[in-house]
């Protein structure tokens, strides 16, 4: 790709993208979250048509009218939400668009077998084609996604952000899996947010920025704060501030808490003016203890005190209590993006007769005070970058009072710029307020965790372990117990 | 209780954070109404009502030299509108809260043959209507029950509830229409006697105002109208908020059904008897009013005036239609081409802004 353009509007979304990616090549193409990733893969894969610039496959002019040319041309997507067809079978997904006909009837037999050969290419045998679709693990739902690229011959495979919804092994057998597709001859673009990600897996990076390619070359060569800087187009001084913590009386106190099915066990003790991580693996059990405390999943034993409030209790009554969820979740469950920003923002607050004109201000305040980026309280929600409509899930348990804040994985899929910011504004929670408020937090991001809670405790296959103090842990202190559980955790059992 | 009051803030609350997008100021009233939400979304709606209006005057008057537009005729639409315009104003809250009601038709039925039974027993009108309205209330609180407590998707049970109410009215009326002495009741959607023509317009036309702008109220202006959307918009991210769901949709089918009510007692005005197989299929012209008028079937989206403009749109059409002279069948082709038209150019104008 060279020069590669578009614009929608007044926004110049590309201004100039050069991107080179070899036959048998990993090229992690690395950005913030509106740096033009998704706009560079929509004219990619055929979606968008670009105003400027040229695209070569092999030396040939490649300018794919839609996605289904894109596939002909062998340039395959695969996209972090999966678009796969849940109630048909393995095999009628991964030969979509492509069935192959006899006499004007599917060729079944035909099918099945292109189906279990591409799996077997990708040294998966073990899913069945007859399989439905949608009742895979997210994993195997991936695999299929591949097994489609490579059942029609691609030769460019784009992956976007594809560890994002895996566990740890899984993403394992992934970046394994890529492996051997290099050496198959595959040019494989992966994008993420991680630059971690892209060190172990990448030949070559490019980073862009504002719709521009800003850097890039040999991954070996680019250690990792000369790529933040590339990507931030600034230094990044401190990316997790802190301020002078006091620790002080507990405000949540959970005792051996179990739900249906997870968690299993958790008691930990949270306090004001601390900042309380949980590490795990994804599945081991941390959304359902948030769930539970914010009183959206039952709880089935253990006891619960928050301040002076002991029991479980409905979502209404907790945020009543002070004790309220920003999901992990924010377009299913967290936010509903067809409404405004004031909307969003006013829900769990309202007085009996609402007067719109009443909640501008107070919005735009907000808006104000967390550096949000939009056109105004009136804008829907949805229209907003995912930076700036988490700052509003997070303003809502502000702007309600609440002294207790459940974060679920706060900063994902968000640009670090909002990332910083939203360290910035989690530092200020337990510092300065007064009475300084408790942040319960968890995360998968592991120098996340480190850099910005006081105590962190590993929840694994259920259960939660001790929380003990930020400096005790390292990453692979941290990783070790989240695949092990806690030794504490294994005498008692 | 700001997280960083030690921050200064600043804010203008009429200055947009960040003007890319936003209209150019215009002083005065005319910016005003622009910016008015309620006018603005409402636009597209009124623009398609004014070229149906327009097109019929045009056509009328060429065709026939028929005024369209004389303030007789204007009066004839608007009481024939009323039936469904309130109907409209429950299924607009239903449809906003991402549910969908189709036993509307049969609730009114049902109401038409409770309002002419208990007239027809001797009860005073006033009670007859209040017993309608009590028939509606009753299939609403069925309707919400059943999809808060069994949670079988709104579709499925009003469909169930459609022919369940259908089959009560006709059970009631013993399979025939009910005939009711004449009562005040018949003079709500009457022409208006000169005597009292300083009215403008018969009360079932003012009760059909009256109860657009509760409607309209409840949805713009109560905490009960915020949840009833955000529950449509989406109704996890509701109940993470402390949204009691099931008590909104209950309420939800409560209203849809208390208003399908009065419009079955519009209805029973109209026909002046109890018809337990009236009313077949208005629910239909019902959703689609809402759905001309801007309403999402996903939810939501959808206000009172759109509801309001298009239950006008669809009578205009069919009374120019008959001026017209032309068939039925005419006319409901074209109904039928207006619904997809409305809505595609809705979706379009959607996408543009997104």
């Amino acid at each position: 790709m060279r020069g590669v353009k578009k614009r929608f509007g007044a926004t110049q979304a590309l201004g100039g993208v050069d991107l080179v990616v070899a036959p048998g090549e990993v090229h992690a193409l690395l950005g913030q979250n509106g740096a033009g990733k998704s706009t560079l893969m929509k004219v990619l894969s055929g979606a968008e048509r670009p105003d400027a610039g040229e695209m070569r496959i092999d030396g040939d002019a490649y300018a794919p009218a839609d996605p289904q040319a894109a596939r002909r041309a062998g340039v395959a997507m695969i996209y972090q939400e999966l678009s796969l067809a849940p109630h048909l079978t393995v095999t009628e997904n991964i030969l979509l668009g492509v069935e192959p006909v006899r006499r004007g009837l599917l060729d079944r037999a035909a099918m099945r077998d292109r189906a279990a050969r591409a799996l077997a290419e990708l040294q998966h045998p073990t899913i069945r084609p007859d399989a439905v679709a949608g009742a895979l693990p997210i994993a195997a739902q991936q695999i299929v996604e591949i097994a489609r690229a490579v059942a029609v011959g691609c030769r460019v495979l784009v992956l976007d952000e594809p560890t994002s919804s895996l566990a740890q092994a899984d993403a394992e057998a992934l970046f394994a899996l890529i492996a051997r597709l290099r050496a198959q001859g595959h040019a494989i673009i992966y994008i993420t947010h991680f630059i971690e990600e892209a060190q172990r897996l990448a030949d070559r990076f490019t980073v862009l920025r504002d719709g521009q390619s800003v850097g890039g070359g040999p991954m070996a060569a680019a250690t990792v704060p000369e790529i933040v800087d590339l990507m931030v187009g600034r230094r990044v001084e401190q990316l997790y501030p802190r301020g002078a913590r006091t620790r002080g009386a507990p405000l949540l106190e959970v005792t051996d808490l179990a739900g249906a099915p997870k968690p299993i066990r958790a008691s930990f003790a949270l306090h004001r003016g601390e900042v309380l991580g949980i590490a795990g693996l994804v599945g081991a059990g941390r959304t359902e203890l948030l769930r539970a405390l914010a009183g959206l999943d039952p709880i089935v034993s253990g006891r619960v005190k928050l301040g002076a409030y002991s029991g479980s209790a409905t979502p209404s009554l907790r945020w009543a209590q002070g004790m309220a969820l920003v999901s992990e979740n924010r377009k299913e469950e967290g936010l509903a993006l067809g409404l405004s920003v004031a909307d969003n923002l006013t829900l769990s607050k309202l007085p009996a007769l609402v007067r719109p004109s009443a909640l501008r201000p107070l919005t735009a305040r907000w808006i104000a005070e967390l550096d949000v980026r939009c056109q105004g309280p009136d804008q829907p929600i949805g229209e907003l970058s995912g930076g700036n409509q988490q700052k509003i899930a997070i303003a809502r348990l502000l702007h309600h009072g609440v002294d207790v804040l459940l974060l679920d994985e706060p900063t994902r899929g968000i640009d670090v710029a909002s990332k910083a910011q939203i360290y910035d504004l989690i530092d200020g929670l337990v510092t300065r307020e007064s009475p300084p408020k408790a942040v319960l937090m968890v995360s998968s991001y592991l120098p996340e965790l480190l850099g910005v809670c006081d105590r962190i405790a590993v929840m694994c296959r259920g259960r939660l372990g001790p929380a003990r103090p930020a400096s005790a842990w390292t990453e692979a202190s941290l990783v070790h117990e989240a695949a092990l559980g806690s030794d504490t955790d294994s005498e008692a059992a | 209780m700001s997280a960083q009051s030690h921050r200064e803030v600043h804010v203008d609350s009429t200055t947009p954070i960040d003007n890319r997008g936003a209209p150019a100021p215009r002083a005065g009233l005319a910016r005003r109404l622009w910016s008015s939400p309620v006018l603005r979304k409402n636009l597209g709606a009124a623009a398609g009502l004014l070229a149906v209006f327009i097109l019929f005057t045009v056509l009328l008057a060429i065709t026939r030299g028929l005024s369209f537009a004389d303030p007789d005729n204007l009066e004839t639409i608007l009481r024939q509108t009323t039936i469904v315009a309130v109907a409209a104003l429950g299924a607009t809250i239903v449809i906003v809260s991402g549910g969908i009601d189709l036993s509307v038709g049969a609730v009114i039925a049902l109401a038409t043959v409770v309002i002419a039974g208990l007239l027809h027993a001797g009860a005073p009108p006033a009670l007859a209507a209040l017993g309608g309205l009590a028939a509606g209330l009753a299939c609403g609180a069925l309707n919400g029950l059943l999809v808060t407590r069994l949670r079988v998707v709104p579709f499925i049970v009003t469909l169930g509830t459609m022919l369940l109410v259908r089959g009560v009215a006709k059970g009631l009326a013993h399979d025939q229409k009910i005939d009711a002495p004449t009562s005040w009741l018949n003079e709500l959607l009457a022409r208006l006697p000169a005597s009292r023509a300083w009215l403008l317009f018969p009360a079932g036309v003012w009760l059909l105002f009256l109860l657009a702008f509760a409607v309209g109220g409840l949805l713009l202006y109560t905490r009960l109208g915020r949840h009833i959307f955000a529950v449509g918009s989406n109704e996890q991210a509701a109940r993470l908020c402390g949204i009691p769901v099931p008590r909104v949709k209950l309420a939800v089918y409560l209203l849809g059904g208390f208003l399908a009510g009065a419009a079955g007692l519009m209805q029973f005005s109209r026909l002046t008897v109890g018809d337990p197989t009236g009313a077949n299929g208005l629910e239909l012209n019902v959703i689609a009013a809402v759905v001309i008028g801007g309403g999402s079937l996903s939810g939501g989206e959808g206000s009172v005036t759109g509801a309001l403009i298009g239950a006008l749109i669809m009578q205009t059409l069919q009374s120019g239609c008959s001026q017209m002279g032309w068939p039925n069948w005419v006319q409901e082709i074209v109904t039928g081409a207006i619904i997809v038209a409305a809505v595609a150019l809705d979706r379009f104008r959607h996408r543009r802004t997104a």
